[in-house]
């Protein structure tokens, strides 16, 4: 089957992304096909590279970067909520006029747009959220 | 984009609004998709839960909240083809509200008859 995930909740606070995570690492397992990962609100923030979590606890960034690096997934940050909370690849840094940029590895920024053609695209659309 | 990719088959879409309109961002995000996903052409509906009612109430006024009030755009979203608000009658009557408090035409339907709303559709977005 395929299937598109929104994940709403950012890291840490909230269970949903830790769920969604496993979800799209099963799923993947079982030989379904993950079209795409659209994370809106404060999910976006699941998408930032400056996390610095204790050693002892997951790296929820790095472990959805690694997850997309080995399968190949399409990561998509929300431009319009990734700017409202302080997330941006390099591009949308110099076009804002910031001095930095905070974007993951193997997560892209895009529109909302990505999160309708997913819903369109997969078979499933499971929402991970609050 | 939006055509290709649609392939000519429209899929049934329901934004699921839960939420207040204030208190977090769920709302006016929301209603931030619904725009944008008005220009793909679906079956487009909309739900209104629990407080999710009150994102509809007439007379919102956010001014000592310093945030923009966002319900006019309800009234827009006829322009954009969408039509179908569903509101559940028993989170309707729990807040004293009734459709004339809304500050647009709804069909206001019970919990049980929203279940099979539900159950109707392709894509569930859930805010």
């Amino acid at each position: 089957m395929k299937f598109s995930v929104l994940v709403n909740e950012g890291p840490y606070t909230h269970e949903a992304s830790d769920t969604a995570y496993q979800f799209v690492r099963a799923a993947l397992a079982k030989g379904h096909e993950i079209y795409r990962v659209f994370f809106y609100h404060d999910g976006v923030n699941n998408g930032t590279r400056l996390t610095v979590p204790p050693q002892d606890d997951r790296n929820i960034v790095k472990r959805w970067s690694e997850l997309a690096a080995q399968h190949k997934l399409d990561l998509v940050v929300c431009i319009a909520a990734a700017q409202r909370r302080g997330l941006m690849d390099a591009a949308e840094a110099k076009r804002n006029g910031k001095d930095a940029d905070n974007l993951a590895p193997g997560f892209r920024i895009s529109g909302l747009g990505q999160l309708i053609e997913a819903g369109i695209q997969a078979d499933r659309l499971v929402v991970f959220g609050d | 984009m939006t055509e290709e990719s649609a392939g000519g088959v429209a899929k049934k879409f329901l934004y699921v609004n839960r939420r207040a309109p204030y208190g977090s961002i769920y709302a006016l995000e929301s209603l931030e998709v619904v725009l944008i996903g008005a220009a793909f052409e679906q079956d487009v509906s909309l739900a209104f839960l629990g407080d999710g009612v009150y994102q509809l109430a007439k007379g919102q006024d956010t001014k000592g909240l310093e945030m923009k009030n966002f319900s006019p755009t309800f009234r827009a979203l006829e322009d954009y083809d969408v039509t179908k608000l569903y509101v559940e009658k028993e989170a309707l009557e729990a807040r004293g509200l009734s459709p004339a408090d809304l500050v647009v035409p709804v069909e206001v339907v019970s919990a049980e008859r929203m279940a099979e709303i539900m159950e109707a559709q392709d894509v569930i977005l859930s805010f």
